[in-house]
């Protein structure tokens, strides 16, 4: 299977899914009116993932914005994330967010907080 | 014709009213990106600090969206003329920023919106974070892809209630209006 790798724009991310090393990024901003659209690919390379993933799988959640029809899409990654853990294998999330941007924090911790994935939460400053 | 008064009045009021943008017309997706970009960079210009930045940001994203995505055309027009536009006006104020958009619904769907919107002024902002997160985790999905988020994420966001009043337009329609205000800490 081939890796994921989207330049961002002013309302998608920036997206890049290395199989091989188990790395998975998405950054920038996440803000269409149908997000569906362009979730439908990278969940489907995730159930494709799921077949055969690293030992250890890293996501690097690097958004500065992202809008609620994009939460539900992004919970779905997760949720994806998720049986993949299940089935034995690592997987460390990290939700990066601006020193002071609380909102993006609270967000990380939603998510956690409905994932059985323990979140990193990463601080960077602006 | 328009008097050169009315255009006048019109300007003078959006001047008293410290308008910084304002818009009627059908809400399309290059027309979103415009005036976020727009508004970001006059944020930009005033110096607003991040963090309001972000909040208008995230809200200005999802009332225009709500009025891209739920925009009910109403059934019967006055003239035969159809009137699916809306409005947006994005306003400063003292204490921050005001967002006010408004659009035509139908009665059955402005009841539900009238509903939701009660149930969220009815609430506490730790009690708003709460149905977020129940509303995300439950999974369900409406054809928009919001699943209902929007409003109780701009009421969250915002940190206050939620401004709205609905006027009747005719017997399957009626005007909503929603305004939202951002407030600098």
């Amino acid at each position: 299977m081939d890796n994921i790798k989207i330049e961002g724009t002013a309302k998608t991310p920036s997206v890049s899914f290395d199989r091989e090393k188990g790395e998975l990024t998405i950054g920038g901003r996440s803000i269409p009116e149908n997000s569906i659209d362009f979730y439908k690919p990278l969940l489907e390379w995730l159930d494709r993932y799921a077949l055969e993933p690293a030992p250890l799988t890293v996501v690097n959640m690097r958004l500065e914005y992202f809008n609620t029809s994009s939460s539900k899409c992004i919970l779905d990654v997760f949720k994806k994330l998720e049986s993949i853990k299940k089935s034995g294998k690592d997987i460390t999330v990290k939700w990066h967010y601006e020193e002071d941007d609380e909102d993006m924090l609270e967000a990380g911790e939603d998510y956690d907080a409905i994932i059985d994935i323990d979140f990193v939460m990463v601080e960077s400053p602006v | 014709m328009t008097e050169i008064q009315e255009v006048f009045d019109l300007y003078d009021s959006m001047e008293r009213k410290n308008i910084m943008l304002s818009f009627k017309g059908d809400m399309s997706t290059d027309l979103l990106t415009s005036i976020l970009q727009l508004i970001e960079n006059k944020l930009d210009r005033f110096g607003e600090s991040p963090k309001i930045k972000r909040r208008m940001f995230n809200i200005l994203v999802e009332c225009l969206q709500n009025l891209y995505h739920h925009i009910d055309a109403p059934p019967r027009t006055l003239d035969g003329k159809q009137r699916a536009s809306v409005i947006v006006m994005i306003a400063k104020n003292l204490n921050g920023y005001s967002i006010i958009t408004g659009n035509y619904v139908l009665n059955d769907n402005a009841e539900a919106l009238k509903k939701r919107l009660e149930e969220i002024n009815g609430m506490t902002a730790e009690e708003v974070k709460q149905l977020y997160k129940s509303v995300l985790a439950d999974g369900k999905m409406s054809d928009k892809g919001g699943g209902g988020l929007g409003m109780i994420d701009i009421a969250r966001k915002s940190g206050g209630k939620l401004d709205y009043g609905f006027i009747p337009f005719d017997d399957g329609s009626t005007f909503f209006s929603l305004n939202v205000k951002v407030k600098q800490d």
